[in-house]
Formats: structure tokens, sequence, C-alpha cells
């Protein structure tokens, strides 16, 4: 099913947000994620599922001051 | 030195680093070893789904030092609120330096958008560190709503040009019941020890660090200018006058 992660349309297997973070082979204890513009929290991830049109946010910590 | 204690936690160092425009990772955590900090500074973004880089925060030893995330690249109150959410989801305790800066120029921060976003973020329990121009006015306003420091710039981000804001500051220190970090503009570590004689709490370095050929030495330099100039002020500096004043008796000379 199609998603729009970080503003751009991608193709997924995963059914829910701790699959898609498997799938794209990022650290689930690492980053925050919104789903329709609402925080799911990282204890919610295997819990939420996911379905097409979605919109996720994946951020991460960078260098910054 | 006294301990610097900001929302009741006791810190040792009164030095706070920034962690971007390193031109390593092994760089940055020399900088952060030298510098002797105890607070981190971090950014939020996207990830790179098709590239996922190393997580920053590998590298960072989280015993070691508290992370404190920023809301940078926010441009209203809305989405500095937004990524302070995100950042603690994220894992991080609840602080956040609070920084909206809508004018990519000077990146010079709103004191409208950053006074609103701290009113909700202080209401959600974040311990709310507020990024500002050196303006007394706006610092009063925010630590009445209750956030854990204020910290004015002495010249905008990354210009390294020192503590160009100091009368302005002064009386920020003056009037000041939380810590006042002097953050943004620091460029050398003659820079930080001018605001620690002053009376600055604590003060936040980044690009002086980043851009130096040796970080790890830099970050001790700036740690010696800290320490220098926070004994500078705790010891009484002595006030400036205009004319001479010898430093022996003018009697008893080898004169009539």
């Amino acid at each position: 099913m199609q998603l729009k992660i970080n503003g751009r349309a991608r193709d997924v297997t995963a059914g829910d947000v701790a699959g898609l973070l498997q799938e794209l082979g990022l650290d689930a204890s690492r980053v925050a994620i919104e789903l329709n513009h609402a925080i799911v929290l990282q204890a919610n991830f295997a819990q939420t599922p996911l379905a097409a049109g979605d919109s996720i946010e994946i951020v991460h910590f960078v260098g910054g001051g | 030195m006294s301990d610097l204690i900001i929302a009741n936690r006791t810190f040792s160092s009164r030095l706070l680093v920034g962690t971007g425009k390193f031109s390593s990772n092994a760089a940055m955590v020399a900088a952060m070893e030298g510098s002797g900090c105890e607070i981190v500074t971090v950014a939020l973004r996207r990830v790179d789904v098709d590239d996922p880089q190393d997580s920053l925060l590998s590298h960072i030893d989280r015993q070691k030092y508290l992370l404190l995330p920023n809301t940078s690249g926010a441009r209203d109150a809305e989405e500095a609120v937004r990524l302070a959410r995100l950042a603690r989801a994220a894992g991080c305790e609840p602080w956040i330096k609070l920084e909206v800066t809508p004018d990519p120029y000077y990146l010079l921060p709103d004191p409208i958008e950053t006074l609103k976003a701290a009113e909700i973020l202080v209401k959600e329990g974040f311990i709310v560190l507020p990024y500002i121009n050196a303006d007394p006015v706006l610092a009063k306003r925010l630590q009445e709503i209750g956030t854990a420091t204020v910290m004015p710039l002495g010249a905008p981000i990354g210009t390294n040009r020192g503590l160009r804001t100091r009368e302005q500051i002064a009386i920020i220190i003056e009037q000041a019941i939380v810590p006042v970090i002097v953050d943004a503009g620091l460029g050398a570590p003659s820079h930080a020890a001018e605001a620690m004689e002053l009376g600055a709490d604590a003060v936040l370095v980044n690009t002086a660090l980043a851009v130096a050929r040796d970080p790890g030495l830099m970050g001790q330099a700036f740690r010696k200018g800290v320490e220098a100039g926070r004994e500078g002020y705790l010891a009484g500096l002595g006030s400036q006058r205009h004319q001479a004043e010898a430093s022996s008796p003018l009697t008893g000379f080898l004169r009539n």
C-alpha cells in the first residue's frame, strides 16, 4: 500500500508502525513518529496499524546548537 | 566554583555545548569531552528514509550528558510546540531549548511566538530554556510564566562575534530570578570569560568548537574561559576608572 512518508509517496508492505520501521531499517528507540499529525509513542508502535494514504513523519536527532 | 542549578537539577559545569556543524562525530565527542560539559543540545529533523545514517545518539553517552533538544527550524509557536512534543516522544526528558527563528538571514528569535510557545510548553510540564534576543523585558515575562532559564544571545547564531549585547545582558542578569545562559555568537574563550565575568550563570557554545582546527583543544580552552570568568565574577572585579591610580604609595620616594 502507499503511504506518504516524510512528505513523499512510498509503497510499503508493513501493516503497523513497528513493522514499517523494520522495513525501512530504522531503530525504533531512536525515532519519533507522527501519524496523520498525531504523535505515536514508542510503546505503541507495534499496536498502531497503518492504512493506505496515511501520512507519517519520521524524525530523529541530528547535530544542533 | 559553585554548582549550576536548573529546575532543581545540579550541574558542576557551566558550559553547554551544541552538536551541530562538526566535521565528524569523533570531533564532536572530542569537543564535548574537552569542554567538560554535562548538557548537550541536539536538533530534530526528518529521517532520510532512502539513506538512513548512523544515529547521532550512538555517539553520545546519555549517562554522562543530558540531552537538550532544541526546536530549531520552527518558524512559529505551533511548529516549536510540535517539535518539543516530538523530542519528548523520541525518549528525551522533557527539557527543551525553545528556539523560534522565522528570519533565515540573522536567525533572530521571534519574541512573540517564543512567549506563546513557552506558555504552552510550561503548562505541559516541559522544562523550558528559551533562546531570546537580549531583551530584559521579554526575559522578565518569560520568567514570570515559569521558564527554567533565559538564554539571551551574545550575537547572531554562528557569527563568532562575541558579547555584542553586553549592556542588555547585564540588565537581564541584574533582574534574573532564574539562571541566565548566554547563547549564540560566542566565538572565543575570552568571549565566554567576558559573559561569565558579567555574572552570566552559564554559556552555550557550538560553532566556535565545531569550526576550530582542534575541537577538543578548543573545548578545553572554553572550559578554562568559563571557569576563569566565573571565578573573576565571584572574586569581585575592581571598578573601572578614568585616571591612573598607582599600585605603590607615591610618598617616601628617594626625593626630598
